[in-house]
């Protein structure tokens, strides 16, 4: 997620290929370095979840996505 | 479906946004930027949560099933507004919840979210710690920023949207689906 914007795609690859998950990986730290919280969406039967991760090997193998968008502040 | 490890986020052009003001007509590129914003907000909640949200300017989120089968509470997740919890059996609305995600990775950037990304974040918030967005919030008392009447009001066309929706309804009074 980014402001005026809305998200985008900023990496894709198979955790399994080994290459890829790297690429992965630093993507994932790169956002963390910044402040951001990361959440993996999930959708079971119908019922949709969101976990917050705090490091890429939480991460579920089978998760599709990884969302980002800024920490939340007290308002 | 396969192992793809999608990682999505932000990057791409700003928009000089300078709020939602009521009555003003979004650019070109702010309505762009919702548009993707409430795409991904569908992708993730789903199509029925998505269609509410159109519908009544607001994401739902309940607490878990209580000794009954229903959620004790439940979260108006309104967009840059405070959250408000209240108790899906009297439908009373019981505290707000002040918080934003401001976006402060590009100093002089501007910091909103698009609405649908403020609500989606707020919901994973929610979804995914729950604690620990509460401990991030300012906790006011109902009808500090948002008119209880109103909140009221939202509860009630929340409970009217999810009834017709939910074969298993009851008659009585609160919220008979939880999520």
């Amino acid at each position: 997620m980014r402001s005026g914007y809305g998200d985008q795609l900023i990496a894709e690859g198979d955790p399994g290929v080994e290459e890829q998950e790297r690429e992965l990986i630093e993507a994932f730290r790169r956002q963390l370095d910044q402040g951001l919280w990361a959440a993996v969406p999930t959708s079971e039967n119908g019922h949709r979840e969101a976990t917050l991760v705090r490091d890429f090997s939480e991460v579920p193998r089978d998760a599709e996505r990884v969302i980002f968008f800024p920490p939340a502040a007290g308002g | 479906m396969g192992l793809l490890g999608a990682i999505r986020d932000r990057l791409g052009r700003r928009g000089n946004r300078r709020g939602l003001a009521i009555g003003r007509k979004l650019t070109p590129e702010e309505r762009a930027a919702e548009d993707r914003a409430e795409d991904l907000l569908g992708s993730v909640v789903g199509d029925d949560a998505l269609a509410a949200y159109r519908v009544l300017g607001f994401l739902h989120s309940f607490g878990s099933n209580e000794a009954d089968g229903l959620p004790g509470y439940g979260y108006l997740i309104y967009p840059h507004r405070p959250i408000v919890s209240f108790d899906t059996r009297s439908g009373e609305p019981l505290n707000e919840l002040c918080v934003r995600f401001p976006d402060r990775t590009e100093e002089g950037a501007p910091e909103r979210l698009p609405d649908a990304d403020d609500v989606l974040a707020k919901w994973m918030a929610l979804r995914g710690d729950e604690l620990g967005l509460l401990a991030e919030a300012n906790i006011d008392r109902p009808g500090t920023q948002i008119d209880p009447a109103q909140a009221r009001r939202d509860i009630l066309r929340l409970q009217e949207w999810i009834s017709p929706h939910d074969s298993s309804a009851s008659d009585g009074p609160g919220f008979a689906r939880a999520e």
